[in-house]
C-alpha cells in the first residue's frame, strides 16, 4: 500500500505537469494569433494572383506550346507528394491524421501501379513515413516556420525544389497534402493537386471573394502563354506558402486544444488523488486513535 | 474615356506576405518587362510582368512621386484599378547606396568562392537584385 508521502509526491508531479501543459496552451494561443494574422496578411496577394490568372486564362488558347505546368507532361505515371506536417509533436492528432491520409494516397497510387516520390516538410512527416516509405522520400525540409513565423523565402525553398524536379522531368503529377485550417477546433487533412495546375480549383478556392470578370479585352505583355509561364511558378509558390501558413496555424490550434484537454485532465487527476490522499490520511489518524483508546482500555 | 485628367484610380501594391500600399493615385509609372509604362485612370486593361526597378506613384497631379523599389512581379491594370504583385518591395529612401555596394562586393567574393552550382545560382540571383537596387539609386548602370 502506498504511503502518504507517495501520494503527496504524485500530486506534486501531476501539478507540475499541469503547469507545463497550461503554459504550453497559452504559448500556443499567442502563436496561433500570430499565425492567423499572418495568414490574413497574405490573402490580398493570393487573391490578386488568382484574379490575374483568371484573366490570363480567359485570354489564352491552350496549345502544345502552353506551359507544361498547365497542360502537364502528357503522362500520369510518376507522382510527387509534398507532405506538410509540423516539426514538433504534442499537438493531438494533427500529424497522425495527416500522415494517415498520406499513407492512403501513397497506397492508392502504388496499387494503381504508379511511381511515387515524397517530399516531406516537417520532422514529423519524415519520422512517421520513414519506416514504410523511407526509400521514396527524396527530400525533407525541417525548421520551416521555426521562428514562429513562416517566411515566403522559406516556402520558396520548397517551391524551387518542386520546380527543379519538374523541369528535370522527374515527375508528372504533384500533389500537396496538408492540414487545411478550417477553424480553431478543426483542421482537415487535405490532398490538392498542384501540378499540372487546374485553373478552376484556384478560382473556386477564392470563391467567397469571387472577382468580377470584366468583359473588356485584356492586353498582355509579354504575350499570353509567356506570361502564363511566368505566373504559374509564382502561383505555385503562393499555393505552397498558403498551405504552409495553414499548416502552421493549424498546428498551434491543434496544440492549444490538446493542451487544454491535458490541463483539464491533470486538474481532474489532482482532485482524484487529493481525495484518495485525504482518505488515507484520515484512515491513518483513525487507526492511531483506535490504538490509543484500546491501549488505554487495556490498562 | 474620360477627359478629366485629374481623375484618380485605386492603386494597390501587395507582396506575398502583406499588403504594402493601397491608396488612390493619379499616375503610376511601372517598369514593365517590355518597357516602362505609365498608368492613369481609364487605362486600357493590361497584364504585364515587371522587371526589377522603381515604381513611381503620384497621388495627385503636381505632387512629387513616391518611389518604391520592387524586385520584379506582375501588374494588373484595368480602367479603375491597378494592382502590382511584387516579389519584394521597399521604399527607395530606405535603400542605402553604401550598404548595397558593400552587399554587392561581398556577394561577388562569395560567388567567386562558391563551390556547388545551387549556391552559385542563388548568389547570382542575389547579385542581380543588388545591382538592380544600385541602378535604381544612382540612376545609372552598375558595372
Amino acid at each position: 500500500m502506498p504511503s502518504l508521502k507517495d501520494y503527496r509526491d504524485r500530486i506534486a508531479s501531476v501539478k507540475s505537469t499541469k503547469k507545463i501543459t497550461s503554459a504550453m496552451k497559452m504559448v500556443a494561443a499567442s502563436k496561433l494569433k500570430k499565425a492567423q494574422s499572418q495568414a490574413e496578411a497574405s490573402q490580398p496577394y493570393a487573391r490578386a494572383m488568382a484574379e490575374m490568372l483568371e484573366r490570363v486564362a480567359a485570354g489564352v488558347t491552350i496549345t502544345d506550346a502552353s506551359p507544361k505546368l498547365l497542360i502537364g507532361t502528357g503522362s500520369e505515371q510518376r507522382h510527387l507528394l509534398v507532405v506538410v506536417t509540423s516539426d514538433r509533436g504534442l499537438c493531438g492528432g494533427f500529424n497522425g491524421n495527416l500522415v494517415r491520409l498520406a499513407r492512403i494516397e501513397i497506397n492508392r497510387l502504388l496499387s494503381e501501379g504508379k511511381e511515387v516520390q515524397i517530399i516531406t516538410v516537417g520532422r514529423k512527416a519524415r519520422d512517421l513515413l520513414k519506416r514504410e516509405h523511407g526509400s521514396k522520400i527524396i527530400k525533407n525540409f525541417t525548421g520551416i516556420g521555426g521562428s514562429s513565423r513562416v517566411s515566403f523565402a522559406e516556402a520558396n525553398q520548397v517551391t524551387e525544389m518542386v520546380l527543379d524536379q519538374f523541369e528535370a522531368g522527374n515527375f508528372d503529377v504533384c500533389s500537396l497534402i496538408y492540414n487545411n485550417f478550417k477553424s480553431v477546433m478543426t483542421q482537415e487533412p487535405k490532398a490538392q493537386q498542384i501540378i499540372p495546375f487546374s485553373l478552376t480549383d484556384t478560382i473556386r478556392a477564392n470563391d467567397n471573394d469571387a472577382p468580377e470578370v470584366l468583359a473588356s479585352p485584356y492586353a498582355f505583355e509579354p504575350e499570353e502563354n509567356e506570361i502564363l509561364g511566368l505566373l504559374l511558378p509564382k502561383n505555385l509558390g503562393v499555393q505552397l506558402f498558403r498551405a504552409l501558413l495553414d499548416s502552421a496555424a493549424g498546428e498551434q490550434a491543434a496544440r492549444m486544444t490538446a493542451m487544454d484537454n491535458a490541463t483539464r485532465n491533470a486538474g481532474e487527476k489532482i482532485d482524484g488523488l487529493t481525495l484518495v490522499y485525504n482518505r488515507a490520511r484520515q484512515a491513518a489518524i483513525t487507526k492511531e486513535l483506535i490504538e490509543i483508546i484500546s491501549g488505554a482500555e487495556a490498562v | 474615356m474620360s477627359e478629366n485628367t485629374s481623375q484618380q484610380f485605386n492603386f494597390e501594391l501587395v507582396s506575398s506576405e502583406e499588403k504594402l500600399v493601397s491608396e488612390p493615385a493619379w499616375q503610376v509609372t511601372i517598369p514593365g518587362e517590355e518597357g516602362t509604362f505609365g498608368v492613369r485612370a481609364g487605362h486600357s486593361s493590361l497584364v504585364s510582368s515587371i522587371r526589377p526597378g522603381i515604381v513611381e506613384i503620384v497621388s495627385a497631379q503636381g505632387n512629387t512621386p513616391s518611389k518604391i523599389f520592387i524586385a520584379g512581379g506582375f501588374a494588373d491594370v484595368t480602367a479603375t484599378n491597378c494592382t502590382i504583385l511584387a516579389e519584394e518591395a521597399m521604399k527607395l529612401e530606405d535603400l542605402d547606396q553604401g550598404d548595397i555596394e558593400q552587399e554587392i562586393s561581398s556577394l561577388s567574393s562569395n560567388l567567386d568562392n562558391a563551390k556547388d552550382d545551387v549556391e552559385k545560382i542563388r548568389l547570382t540571383r542575389q547579385l542581380t537584385l543588388a545591382k538592380a537596387k544600385l541602378t535604381a539609386i544612382t540612376g545609372q548602370l552598375a558595372a
